[in-house]
């Protein structure tokens, strides 16, 4: 059970980067790849803090405008030098693993050691401590999301990748709402590598490898069960976004249970995005069924 | 008033492939003037409207509205005036988003977009009552999304949305063409008391003859990048179909 209740609290630990991941939807339509890259910084920055004893509320700040950098660096790549959004993400995650290497200093950093987000006890046990810290943490960043996409600039950056000609057609600038969407997105990503690296007990420079993908695969699931429930509720959107973080991670957790070599996990992950990605969509399969 | 003051605009220029789409054209629009723009493909009627949105950046000459000179203005920041009706009805809403959020960011044409909410009881009213003018019982669904509505639909809110701020000039490119027919009497009979109720100033490009002579009161057609015919509303009130075919056919 233990087993089952670490994959909730990781798949909490996710969240904020499955919100970012679920904007960034929202916004082009894909997901942004320099989440791979930013992630990693989110942790690298955590771990260079804690050893270094920087106050939470100094290192929390810090992290989001690292991933905020970073961010903006593939937005002003993307609409100032008109490169393709999804190129421009990697070039920034490539660029990142450099800056991410030599911050670290070396691949790998412990953390154990050191007291964090999680050490502050509110109650005994220590999984109900951190449960309930990432819990709070979960409900606020809900609260200000969807405050942010019901204000009039929140609409806007929904319409973005719905219509962007309408969009422009309306006065918007296209181009600014790109950049506060990616900002927003690389700094819930960072403070989720942040979380992930404390959880975890270290900072790892190939940890961010593949997250994107499990990222796109949570607002996948969230978006299928929008399809079937749909509303309006900007709120109600948001909460199906955590369930699919936590489906995601609990998927993953009952692969390994039954077995599965630990070092599949990658591809065991592809291959489940892609189901999820593919089902709505496929003829194939409906066509198959009428037969 | 939109005056466009000898403008051209050549595509691929010094190419083999060049293109003089619009070629030393003036024209001026006033308040209440309700154009028709007729005219072969090709003839640069789209890019018209391209370079007076500003998609498309003039070569030569100069575009003004009420005033203020425009043409060096990005197009989202003309939009403040000036609102497009496309001929894809899919083109002028955001699908997933509700009924009620694009009548929001429609008024909010030009404005800058605050992190407030702006979406109140007020405005929600205001909205069901807009809608409400389309006879078409959308006014209790301004929660769905507008991708659930047919193509109708979309294209009579896209034109109540235009109304929602204050806009001086109006382009219509083809509003109709991807509709029925009568769809299309629906959204040419709001187009027209819109406009009057307004006062906007409209180009309304069509290929449809009918359309051109039964709406609006005054007939430009363009040629090769030029105006061949400008009519006012009593020439153009004795004009009939075959009239326009036959000018197609001088070409």
């Amino acid at each position: 059970m233990d087993f089952y209740l670490a994959a909730i609290l990781q798949g909490l630990c996710f969240v904020p980067m499955g919100l970012g991941i679920y904007l960034t939807m929202k916004i082009f339509n894909f997901p942004d790849i320099t989440t791979d890259g930013s992630y990693t910084l989110g942790a690298v920055i955590c771990a260079l803090g804690l050893s270094h004893h920087v106050s939470l509320f100094v290192l929390i700040p810090l992290i989001l405008s690292g991933g905020a950098l970073a961010g903006s660096c593939t937005a002003i790549i993307h609409t100032k030098l008109k490169i393709n959004a999804l190129l421009a993400g990697i070039l920034v995650m490539t660029a990142l693993y450099s800056v991410n290497l030599t911050l670290l200093g070396r691949s790998n950093i412990p953390l154990l050691s050191y007291a964090g987000l999680f050490s502050s006890p509110l109650v005994q046990d220590s999984n109900c401590n951190m449960l309930l810290i990432v819990g709070m943490i979960v409900i606020v960043l809900i609260f200000l999301l969807s405050y942010l996409l019901r204000t009039d600039f929140g609409i806007a950056m929904r319409a973005t990748g719905n219509n962007e000609t309408m969009v422009r057609a309306l006065g918007v600038n296209t181009s600014k709402i790109k950049w506060i969407g990616l900002a927003i997105t690389n700094a819930l990503v960072a403070f989720s590598g942040s979380l992930i690296a404390q959880f975890q007990g270290f900072a790892d420079i190939n940890m961010g490898i593949g997250v994107v993908i499990s990222g796109l695969g949570s607002v996948m699931i969230a978006e299928a069960i929008i399809r079937i429930l749909p509303t309006d509720k900007v709120w109600i959107n948001l909460m199906m976004v955590i369930i699919g973080v936590v489906v995601f991670q609990l998927v993953l957790a009952f692969t390994l249970s039954v077995g599965v070599d630990s070092s599949l996990l990658k591809l065991f992950t592809s291959c489940f995005v892609l189901l999820i990605v593919a089902l709505p969509q496929s003829n194939f399969l409906k066509s198959s069924l009428k037969r | 008033m939109l005056i466009i003051n000898k403008v051209s605009k050549t595509f691929f220029p010094n190419k083999p492939n060049e293109i003089r789409a619009l070629d030393d054209l003036s024209f001026a629009v006033s308040p209440g003037e309700f154009v028709s723009v007729v005219g072969a493909n090709g003839s640069g009627k789209s890019t018209l409207q391209n370079l007076i949105a500003g998609t498309v950046q003039v070569d030569k000459g100069e575009i003004s509205l009420n005033g203020e000179l425009i043409n060096q203005m990005a197009d989202y920041q003309r939009s403040r005036w000036i609102a497009r009706v496309f001929q894809n009805p899919l083109q002028g809403t955001a699908p997933e988003l509700s009924i009620l959020d694009n009548f929001r960011l429609a008024s909010l044409r030009g404005k800058t977009k605050k992190f407030t909410i702006g979406i109140n009881k007020a405005f929600k009213e205001r909205v069901k009552e807009q809608v409400a003018l389309l006879d078409m019982g959308l006014e209790n669904k301004i929660h769905q999304p507008m991708g659930l509505l047919s193509g109708g639909q979309r294209q009579a809110l896209t034109l109540l949305m235009t109304v929602m701020s204050d806009v001086k000039l109006l382009l219509l490119d083809e509003p109709t063409a991807a509709l029925d027919p009568r769809s299309a009497t629906r959204i040419m009979e709001l187009a027209n008391k819109l406009i009057g109720e307004y006062q906007l100033a409209v180009l309304f490009i069509t290929h449809n003859m009918k359309e051109a002579l039964g709406y609006g009161n005054r007939l430009i057609q363009m040629s090769h990048g030029r105006i061949k015919r400008d009519l006012p509303n009593e020439e153009k009130s004795r004009l009939k179909p075959q009239d326009l075919y036959e000018w197609f056919n001088e070409d």
